[in-house]
């Protein structure tokens, strides 16, 4: 019985498998490398506060953003089967939303932080149902949609900070990107916590999941059970915008400075990666949240191995690709499907008899 | 009906234009990056805008692009509309051999400024820019003059084959491979990203290997880096016990110079209009320039110590807010 | 009578993970013969195609192909290898591509160099088609062409590739008589040219009018090869279900609905969509079984969608048990108590990768609420139920549905609308492309569906199949309601004539 159950969780996991054994792989390959890789160290930092720093707090920690966006990314590849490659930007506005509203304040009390958080929410949320829009109504591919909002936001960006990099400081603002006195791990990890909580329970108390794969997988039967495929997108953007909005935020409360240019520069990239090396199909349909969030922890991964190997400017890029390439072959289907006749093969005795037979 | 009114707009503007033409105005037209383009270019606009203005005697058109094509063609419209002067500060650095010459051929003075533009001098007045490895041998000269004991650098670079990033990485370089006691502890790119600058510290913070100095090819890079000092509870600054660098004079990174938390800071000029104006003064006035020969003039630029910044000093060289 | 053989297979064992699909199969094909391939959904009949095109690897077993009069043994490694060994497929789902000409699509990726001589290609095209009597232009659109001439356009380009053996899978389940007649009569002379012909498909008439052999399969086993002459369509269904059937005799007991004073379930009056620009009028009493009939594009399946709210609807008044609503999408239509199982089972029916319990509560989950979802353990308990209840043929309720054979995902797209309990269900061919067991077992539903008081709107090409299930009849043609039939009148050469028209 209890193997039964095993059996159908894995059988429900097996895409987890790849990213999985690349963390995995990245671990081992690491202790090999340099045994204390990923030793934790009790330090107190220039705030006063004790604080854990190593390796493996950098690579939870600055996954953060990429995590939640590939959370909410996941749900508009699944259900619009194309992804929204202008988080980037739209981050950078709501960043920017962010710390104007800071900026304007006479002091930041937490209700101001709630109040900037909650404004930079709601802007990203009018971008993020302009994309849905496009997308849902108009049905424009997502990639087309966006790319407009990729184009511009961080022009937009630009005029909302009026020029320059503004700067903000607060302790409060600290806290939010990096520690709440007290607390030796950096907040970030507790917000991709509570992110990844709030799914959860959604899932658990919404049909969203269901609905969602069921217009990912066939829109016209979905219409036919009386489930509103339009709609349905159109959420699924508003949802990652939130993401968006909330790791915009974190990106600033990092460095209490937003520089439209650079912020979460490139990170559409790294999320739509996630998704895939999550074993999430990028053609929509079937989804598996946590796939993602374990693809996003193995491209940071990735990253802070290269950074500690000290690989060359120029070729971290190569690197990273060729790890990224042989992670998204493994996890094409014509390898899956090899890779489960192989397995098959071995298994069954049919195969078996047939060597012995030509023996 | 439209038609009228189409030839009226016309008429007015062309009287208008004479009315100011009439004038003793110089007429300049500027074809440069858009603002948004950075705070560097930012400042760089404001200061043309308050240089080269009606009370200096100067009637502007001003055309901002970061595409060449569209620059070029925004430069041949000025010469069509027959200016007095064509400042440029060129996307890329070449085509614009035509132009240049179809300029000339009409009287034309061009000045270049922040970029130069790869063609023959004789087709331009002069060329005001920065010099990004006199930015790096300042610093470089600056670290040295510090006479420490050993040298071990964290180098973050910009956006790798940029015109600041090769500028200011070659005489660390040089450097590093002519004494024995200077040592990169890393050289790693953050392609001007803030958040990646603090990955990269933190990488060598976790590594456990001893570093003194970090050398940041921008100020927002060396924001980064000292945030991850900042986490791991490591000093920095004046009295610190890791030194920081940055480039390009923000303001707010010099207030952290002038605080003491960081130590160095380079400038890197936006400030080219008063240099231009000057020249085009004397040029009116009939005198000859006196140029070097290859036609550049290097502005002005210093780099910021924590231990003789002044107020006045940001104030004066802050770029921003 | 050896010579005569050009395919054999021997011996044929398959498994797939938890599955034996084949065991020990022989199938024996013969020069210029039409052979049928017949089973139940599941019984292995596909399997056994696949591995004589390549698409999958026998485990064991050997394959025997007559080159010349000699006869060697081949492994087929992969579609390709198929077709260059003289095996060719013509699929149910036309595979070609419908922007390209005719005669391209003929000589397409033919791998004769990748040179093209099109004055050539055309011509030969050209022969190609009138030796075999297609009536299509080599310059025309392949999409202009009607559903059968593509069908008879793919089978030429096999048969033009000099194959020796030709797999016809279902090309007949998309087309009307007339259509099917014109594609017997190129089978036939293919068959004279010496082409041995596996023909694959659920209709029973069809295999007695031009085939020669039969072999039956049965659960991955073979049951035996047989000539046509000594073996009666009776026996043919019964060895394909394992068992004696008078099920189909049984089901001519149909009951007359009693027509009460009762409002009717659903009333429509002038109700037109999109899809069906033609208003029409239409009721259903509770209990009653009635269906829309026509050639296929006659516009009976608009006329259900409109029912239902499935197109946009443009104009009409409706009233559920009297009481006038408004239905213009498929939602307001569940929430009258209204179930549409829809004709296009692969595009309007099933969530391909959702699995078989997610499939059955759709339609459930839906109606109960966005913010109220079944417990895991509620589902299984649901989908438990009908899977028993429908005989559901299915690994586990976790099986994505796609895995299914065509009769078992039609069964969860029934017991979806069945577990919504409406009041009113309309079933849009719920018979197509699956087994005549199960065609039996659906119609029997419907029978007992309305005597449980709900009502019914079916229909089916079969027309046997609404005589024995309707007992009112709307008849269809050129998108307009040209005939009501009632009672005895339900039979089918009254039918057939209203369909036909202007014969009286």
């Amino acid at each position: 019985m209890k193997s039964n159950k095993f059996k159908r969780w894995f059988s429900e996991n097996t895409q987890l498998l790849i990213p999985v054994i690349a963390i995995l792989a990245l671990v081992i390959f690491n202790l090999i490398r340099d045994p204390g890789f990923f030793s934790i160290t009790l330090t107190v930092n220039n705030d006063g506060n004790q604080v854990l720093t190593g390796n493996l707090i950098s690579i939870l920690n600055g996954a953060s953003e990429l995590a939640i966006l590939a959370m909410g990314m996941t749900l508009v590849t699944a259900a619009a089967g194309g992804q929204d490659i202008s988080v980037g930007a739209a981050a950078a506005i709501a960043g920017s939303v962010f710390v104007k509203i800071l900026k304007g304040a006479a002091s930041i009390t937490p209700w101001t932080l709630i109040f900037a958080f909650l404004a930079c929410c709601a802007v990203a949320m009018i971008f993020g149902a302009f994309n849905g829009t496009l997308v849902s109504v108009f049905n424009i591919q997502p990639m087309i949609a966006t790319l407009i909002l990729y184009t511009c936001g961080r022009s937009i960006a630009y005029w909302i900070n009026g020029g320059a990099t503004p700067t903000v400081t607060s302790p409060l603002l600290k806290a939010l990107g990096g520690y709440i006195p007290g607390v030796p791990v950096p907040t970030p990890i507790f917000i991709v916590i509570i992110v990844a909580i709030l799914f959860a329970l959604v899932f658990r108390f919404t049909t969203l999941s269901t609905y969602i794969q069921a217009v990912g997988i066939n829109q016209k039967a979905a219409r036919l059970n009386g489930i509103n495929p339009i709609g349905m997108k159109l959420l699924s953007f508003v949802i990652l915008a939130v993401c968006v909005a909330i790791a915009g935020c974190i990106s600033v409360g990092r460095l209490g400075l937003i520089n439209h240019e650079t912020l979460l520069l490139d990170i559409e990239m790294d999320a739509i990666l996630a998704v895939a090396i999550g074993g999430n199909a990028l053609g929509g349909g079937k989804f598996k949240l946590s796939g993602s969030i374990l693809g996003a922890y193995t491209i940071q991964a990735l990253t802070i191995t290269l950074y500690a190997m000290k690989v060359p400017s120029v070729s971290v890029k190569a690197y990273k690709a060729i790890v990224i390439i042989v992670l998204v072959v493994i996890g094409s289907p014509v390898v899956k499907s090899a890779a489960s006749r192989l397995w098959a093969k071995i298994k069954g005795h049919g195969s078996l008899q047939k060597e012995v037979a030509k023996v | 009906m439209k038609k009228l009114l189409a030839i009226a707009l016309v008429l007015v503007m062309a009287m208008s234009m004479m009315t100011v033409a009439s004038a003793d105005t110089i007429k300049v037209g500027i074809v440069n990056n858009p603002p948004s383009e950075s705070g560097y270019r930012e400042a760089n606009v404001k200061d043309f805008e308050s240089v080269f203005t009606v009370e200096n005697g100067y009637e502007v058109n001003t055309f901002y692009s970061l595409k060449n094509d569209e620059q070029l063609a925004a430069a041949q419209q000025f010469i069509t509309d027959g200016v007095d002067y064509l400042l440029i500060s060129a996307a890329e650095t070449t085509g614009w051999d035509t132009v240049l010459e179809d300029a000339q051929a009409n009287g034309i003075r061009v000045f270049l400024f922040d970029r130069m533009i790869a063609c023959d001098p004789s087709l331009y007045e002069a060329a005001v820019v920065s010099d990004m490895r006199n930015q790096g041998i300042l610093a470089v000269e600056w670290l040295k003059g510090l006479n420490l004991e050993a040298y071990n650098i964290i180098h973050i670079q910009g956006a790798m084959g940029s015109d600041a990033q090769i500028g200011r990485t070659g005489p660390l370089d040089e450097q590093v491979a002519a004494a024995d006691n200077w040592k990169l502890v890393v050289q790693q790119t953050a392609t001007w990203d803030e958040a990646e600058a603090k990955k990269i510290t933190e990488s060598v913070i976790n590594s456990g290997e001893p570093f003194n100095i970090i050398y940041a090819e921008n100020d927002g890079m060396a924001k980064g880096a000292v945030a991850a000092l900042d986490e791991a509870g490591i000093s920095h600054g004046k009295d610190g016990d890791v030194i920081v660098m940055g480039f390009d004079c923000n303001k707010w990174a010099l207030r952290e110079v002038l605080a003491g938390t960081w130590n160095y800071d380079g400038q890197c000029s936006p400030f080219q209009a008063q240099v231009i104006h000057e020249m085009i003064q004397k040029i009116e006035a009939g005198e000859t320039l006196e140029l070097p020969e290859d036609k550049k003039i290097i502005s002005e630029e210093k780099g910021f110590d924590a231990t003789t910044i002044t107020e006045e000093d940001v104030n004066t060289y802050g770029l921003g807010e | 009578m050896q010579n005569d053989v050009v395919l054999k297979m021997r011996g044929i064992n398959i498994s797939f993970p938890g599955v034996k699909a084949l065991s020990d199969v022989d199938f024996t094909l013969r020069k210029g013969e039409i052979h049928a391939l017949m089973g139940e959904n599941g019984a292995g009949k596909s399997t056994l195609i696949k591995i004589l095109t390549g698409v999958y690897t026998k485990d064991s077993g050997q394959i025997f192909i007559d080159t010349d009069g000699t006869e060697s043994e081949i492994t087929i490694r992969s579609p390709q290898d198929a077709q260059n060994k003289g095996i060719s497929t013509v699929y149910q789902e036309i595979t070609l591509c419908p922007n390209l000409t005719v005669a391209e699509n003929i000589y397409i990726s033919r791998g004769e160099g990748s040179l093209v001589n099109w004055k050539k290609m055309e011509k030969d095209a050209g022969a190609l088609l009138e030796r075999l009597n297609i009536p299509a232009r080599p310059r025309q659109q392949l999409g202009s062409c009607s559903l059968a001439v593509q069908q008879m356009i793919a089978i030429a380009r096999a048969v033009d590739m000099d194959c020796k053996v030709l797999i016809l899978d279902e090309p007949t389940s998309s087309l009307d008589e007339k259509e099917v007649a014109m594609l017997f009569g190129l089978m036939r002379d293919l068959k004279a040219q010496g082409v041995g012909i596996i023909f694959v498909t659920h209709f029973l008439e069809q295999v007695y009018e031009v085939c020669d052999r039969i072999t039956v399969l049965r659960n991955g086993e073979l049951v035996g090869e047989y000539e046509i002459e000594n073996l009666p369509q009776v026996q043919l269904v019964a060895k394909m279900m394992g068992k004696e059937l008078d099920d189909l005799t049984d089901m001519d007991k149909k009951e007359f609905v009693p027509v009460q004073d009762a409002a009717p379930v659903f009333e429509a009056s002038g109700l037109t969509s999109s899809d069906c620009p033609n208003p029409f009028d239409f009721s259903i009493s509770k209990g009653e079984v009635n269906g829309f009939t026509g050639l296929l594009g006659s516009g009976r399946s608009e006329s259900v969608r409109a029912i239902f709210g499935a197109d946009r609807v443009t104009g009409g008044k409706v009233k559920v048990n009297g009481k006038p609503v408004k239905i213009s999408k498929p939602i307001h239509a569940m929430k009258h108590g209204i179930g549409y199982l829809a004709e296009d089972r692969k595009r309007d029916g099933i969530i391909a990768d959702l699995s078989v319990r997610e499939n059955i509560i759709l339609a459930l989950q839906v109606l109960k609420g966005f913010f109220r979802p079944f417990s895991r353990s509620e589902a299984e308990a649901f989908a438990e139920e009908y899977v028993k209840a429908l005989a559901i043929k299915t690994a586990s309720l976790d099986t994505p549905i796609k895995s299914l054979s065509g009769g078992n995902q039609q069964k969860v797209i029934l017991a979806r609308w069945l577990l919504t309990h409406p009041q009113y269900l309309i079933l849009d061919e719920p018979t197509r492309g699956i087994d005549i067991g199960t065609k039996v077992e659906i119609q029997k539903l419907v029978l007992k569906l309305a005597e449980d008081g709900v009502s019914v709107t079916f229909i089916s090409s079969e027309i046997e199949e609404m005589v024995r299930t309707c007992s009112r009849l709307l008849v269809m043609r050129d998108r307009k309601i040209v005939g009501e039939l009632v009672g005895p009148a339900v039979q089918q050469s009254v039918i057939m004539k209203t369909i036909a028209g202007g014969g009286d």
